[in-house]
């Protein structure tokens, strides 16, 4: 990596590591901070979409003549009017922004209508007439793979497997004292981000603009111009504010967009298409559903000698993500443990239920939930403390994960972390206080902990782009490829900015994403926000920086490497009171036509993989993690509720206390639903949870305390030593209660979401 | 129907069909799009506004049901440079990440103040659970309302100590 940044993670930090304010709270305070769905143009038509009324059917015709008469209705089209590519996909190209022949679930789009009002466009869609011949439906991955079933895709149902081989599985359980087998399931769950789907599509000169609510502005524009047939340069596509994502607006936000561009483009006036909930929750793709076969050998003093996991996941109708999510889950579903033996095999497939893609956690909640269940019954099974058995088998520096990498570069902290939570939350004391209830409430304290592998890994190509410039009076715009999501990306990659160019936060003002001002920066997803953007933002501060500094040393009459930049002041470092104001030296650089603009371009470290053997460096840095759980059981009602939650988390460097403790209460509450809450349910592919009162989110009163406690081992190839945090936040939160449910109740869960019924059977059979 | 409103003190006559929403009527029509709409059910929140003095999901509230009304907004709360308490508190306690509930949040939080200027912790909770939020996990929204009901508290302290 390049030395500046090892240099500079040393150096005493001035603005990173300080509790800034968030720079975007006060639009969002004030109520003045736009959201696409707050967007109105002159002339502006509404955009509506017709969804198949089957979940697998062939469509024989569409008549849209009725609804092209209705007074009101601009434009109805259908797929045969895509002048552009009919398929998209980020992986395989499977799905269609507007269905032509076959529907693969109750979300896919026949038609679409732009009318000069929502009810009027409604009005429209029931006047569309469709031929439907219904297809038998697959339901799950299981029938998914039987030869029989039908075939929802020409190439079959499996979308992508893995295997990942080392050492003697065999060997490994014949060296073992105990060996067990568990089975363990999760369910759909909906992003439920609180802002709907949205695009605004404005024509212009021979393209479109497109405001959005999306994750990816780049992978937005890929295929809004792919469908509308356009150079991506003709495509801008603008993201406004953004009312959450946790991964889920990726493709459902481009298809909204190019829906939306679809109708602007063909009517030529700005068309506006808001999802309501329900659309959401019937369209979104979700957090997969996963049966995961987990067989663990110990030997009597706890050391792991064998894991053969076997995992299968619901990807639903389209391929979206699955390939990579899948990777993630296999590569991380030891947990951060040292298993000599491994054999992992894992299938996602196609059903016709809602397809899955991108979730906070990416493929890593569900295999956590299962490895972190069967660290706890392995150690029940030997008489060992959870603690302890994980401190036993947890990596450490060189330590070699089950793909073959070893883990090094970085401080490999899960140990320290363990311990840290062990003495933190009062772990011992508390075990032994909740060993001996009476009574018919009980408590008990649980742990689970993890490794993640940080940014894409052999996901795909891993950069991010970043624009700096420094106006003459002294003002610094930047611009990154890297989008707000709510997570605070903007606050904290304006800190790393003002850090690098040694001036105060309010110095900065950062641009929201748009396609046509920075380079394509690949997804803001994957925690990768901070250190790739981070790094982009950073080299380009740099740069700008080391252009001022020369100016600045002829001003100051010294060397360029003798110049500091520090709180909006430029010094000579062997000579301080020889100093020049940031802004000064900015209009100076401007009076000599100095160019003080630059572009920083960050890449990550190669990665190997190969996918034949399943083995090679996964991931270029890897991130720590551990939760402790205390809940209360009611053995009458089954009903649990959270009392405290201790999330320990080493993501190199905090670059804001401040927004990183936020991160970690919300990766809380979206943990504690999926444990005890979320559940989104289909009959027969046909989904019964399309509204927020059956499909329930975790409510204030229903939150525990959050002790958030980081341990910071800064990261050399990280700007300024930060990682992530965003998904880690989230990603053991469901194993750590479930493991404490069973300290307070012997009730062991192995299916999500734990529900009263399933504590009550539980007590029953227990 | 015509309906007349006054909407953060200022009067406005406004053409609208009888059912539509109050929501809808604050966004298309009066350009105050900081209420937001998250859902289909009245189940979010998102909407919430102070009508005639209490806190009302908009989008539940038909036209037809609406005459010579007082309504706050968030837009109505403060400006940049003369926040209202409320706002500096949220963007201090860090109450604030996507800012899709924070409209709502906000209203909620003026109603209780203005209700209870010291309200438990419980009461505090009680208002915030009226609004869905998927990012912060409630306790900086919490802490922020509670920030300010310690300061009105030292404030009734102070005022009730005999003057010495």
């Amino acid at each position: 990596m390049k030395a500046f940044l090892i240099e500079e993670s040393v150096k005493k930090l001035e603005v990173v590591g300080k509790p800034v304010n968030r720079v975007d709270a006060l639009d969002k305070v004030t109520g003045a901070a736009k959201y696409t769905a707050d967007l109105y143009f002159p002339g502006m038509l509404y955009g509506k979409t017709l969804r198949s009324r089957y979940p697998h059917a062939l469509i024989r015709g569409i008549k849209i003549g009725e609804a092209e008469k209705l007074p009101g209705v601009a434009v109805v089209l259908t797929a045969k009017d895509i002048p552009g590519e009919k398929r998209f996909g980020v992986v395989i190209k499977d799905q269609e922004v507007l269905v032509s022949s076959k529907a693969r679930y109750l979300g896919d789009g026949l038609a679409l209508v732009a009318a000069v009002t929502e009810e009027i466009a409604e009005e429209a869609l029931k006047l569309i007439k469709i031929e439907y011949k219904p297809l038998p439906v697959v339901s799950s991955p299981l029938e998914a793979l039987k030869e029989e079933s039908p075939k929802i895709h020409e190439h079959g149902n499996l979308i992508k497997s893995y295997r990942v081989r080392k050492g003697d599985v065999n060997k490994g359980f014949s060296e073992s004292d105990v060996v067990i087998e568990r089975v363990y399931t999760t369910q759909f769950v909906d992003h439920a981000y609180m802002e709907p789907e949205s695009a605004v599509a404005v024509p212009s000169h021979k393209g479109v603009v497109v405001y959005g609510s999306m994750q990816h502005p780049y992978s937005t524009r890929r295929v809004v111009a792919s469908t509308l047939g356009l150079p991506l340069s003709k495509v801008r596509v603008i993201q406004t504010n953004l009312g959450g994502g946790f991964g889920g607006k990726d493709e459902t936000a481009s298809i909204i967009c190019a829906r939306a561009a679809l109708l602007a483009v063909k009517a030529n006036r700005p068309v506006k298409m808001v999802n309501t909930r329900s659309e959401s929750m019937l369209e979104s793709y979700k957090r997969h559903p996963y049966i995961m076969r987990y067989r663990v050998g110990v030997s009597e003093k706890g050391e792991i000698k064998a894991m053969e996991i076997n995992l299968l996941a619901d990807g639903g109708a389209y391929a979206s993500t699955s390939p990579f999510v899948l990777w993630r889950s296999t590569v991380q579903a030891t947990g951060p443990y040292e298993v000599p033996n491994v054999e992992i095999s894992s299938k996602v497939v196609y059903t016709n239920n809602p397809y899955c893609g991108a979730m906070r956690g990416f493929g890593s909640p569900q295999v956590n939930f299962a490895v972190e269940s069967i660290m706890d019954e392995l150690a029940e099974e030997i008489g060992m403390d959870p603690i302890e058995l994980r401190l036993k088998n947890a990596f450490k520096n060189g330590s070699e994960t089950a793909t073959g990498q070893v883990l090094n570069g970085h401080v490999v902290s899960i140990r320290q972390i363990l311990r840290k939570a062990r003495e933190t939350s009062n772990w011992e004391g508390k075990r032994k206080l909740y060993k001996v209830q009476k009574g018919r409430l009980r408590r008990g304290i649980g742990i689970a902990c993890c490794y993640r592998g940080v940014s894409l890994g052999a996901e795909g190509k891993d950069f991010a782009a970043a624009y700096v410039n420094v106006t003459e009076d002294g003002g610094v715009i930047v611009a990154c490829g890297i989008a707000e999501n709510g997570q605070g990306a903007k606050t904290v990659l304006s800190q790393i900015a003002a850090e690098a160019l040694g001036v105060p936060v309010d110095y900065i003002t950062f641009l929201g994403s748009d396609t046509s001002i920075v380079r394509d920066s690949g997804p803001t997803v994957a925690s990768r926000g901070t250190i790739m953007g981070g790094g982009a933002v950073k080299e380009a501060a740099v740069k700008v920086r080391m252009k001022m500094a020369e100016v600045a040393a002829v001003i100051l009459k010294t060397q360029p490497e003798k110049i500091i930049f520090k709180g909006g002041m430029v010094y000579d470092k062997e000579n301080p009171e020889k100093h020049i104001s940031f802004k000064e030296l900015a209009r100076r650089c401007y009076k000599k036509t100095i160019n003080l603009s630059s572009i920083g371009w960050f890449r990550a470290p190669e990665i190997y993989w190969d996918e034949e053997t399943g083995m090679g460096t996964a991931y270029f840095t890897w991130v720590y993690s551990a939760n402790v759980a205390e809940v209360e059981v009611n053995l009458e009602t089954g009903k649990v509720k959270v009392l405290r939650v201790y999330a320990f988390h080493d993501p190199g460097k905090v670059v804001n206390p401040k927004t990183a403790k936020s991160q970690v209460y919300g990766g809380v509450a979206m943990g504690i639903g999926y444990a005890l809450l979320e559940d989104y349910k289909l009959e027969e592919c046909i989904p019964k949870t399309l509204n927020l009162r059956s499909y329930r989110l975790i409510r204030a009163y229903e939150m525990p305390e959050v002790i958030p406690v980081f341990i910071e081992n800064p990261d050399p190839v990280a700007p300024f030593g930060a990682k992530s945090l965003g998904e880690p936040a989230t990603e053991v939160v469901a194993p750590a209660i479930v493991n404490a449910i069973y300290q307070a109740t012997g009730v062991r869960i192995r299916s999500l979401p734990v529900t009263r019924d399933k504590i009550l059977k539980g007590l029953k059979e227990r | 129907m015509r309906i007349e409103l006054t909407v953060n003190g200022e009067k406005h006559l406004i053409e609208a069909e009888p059912e539509e929403t109050l929501l809808k009527i604050l966004r298309d029509k009066l350009g105050l799009t900081g209420a937001k709409k998250g859902c289909d059910t009245g189940t979010c929140g998102l909407c919430m506004v102070i009508l005639d003095g209490k806190t009302v999901k908009s989008c539940q509230i038909k036209a037809k049901k609406l005459k010579m009304n007082k309504v706050v907004t968030v837009e109505g709360l403060g400006k940049p440079g003369a926040l209202h308490p409320l706002q500096k508190a949220f963007i201090e306690h860090d109450a604030v990440q996507c800012g899709f509930c924070t409209p709502a949040m906000l209203i909620v939080a003026l109603d209780l103040l203005s209700r209870n200027p010291v309200p438990s912790r419980e009461e505090i909770t009680k208002t915030v659970s009226k609004v869905l939020c998927r990012c912060t996990g409630y306790i900086p929204i919490i802490r922020a309302i509670e920030s300010l009901a310690e300061e009105n508290k030292r404030k009734l302290t102070s005022k009730n100590k005999p003057q010495t």
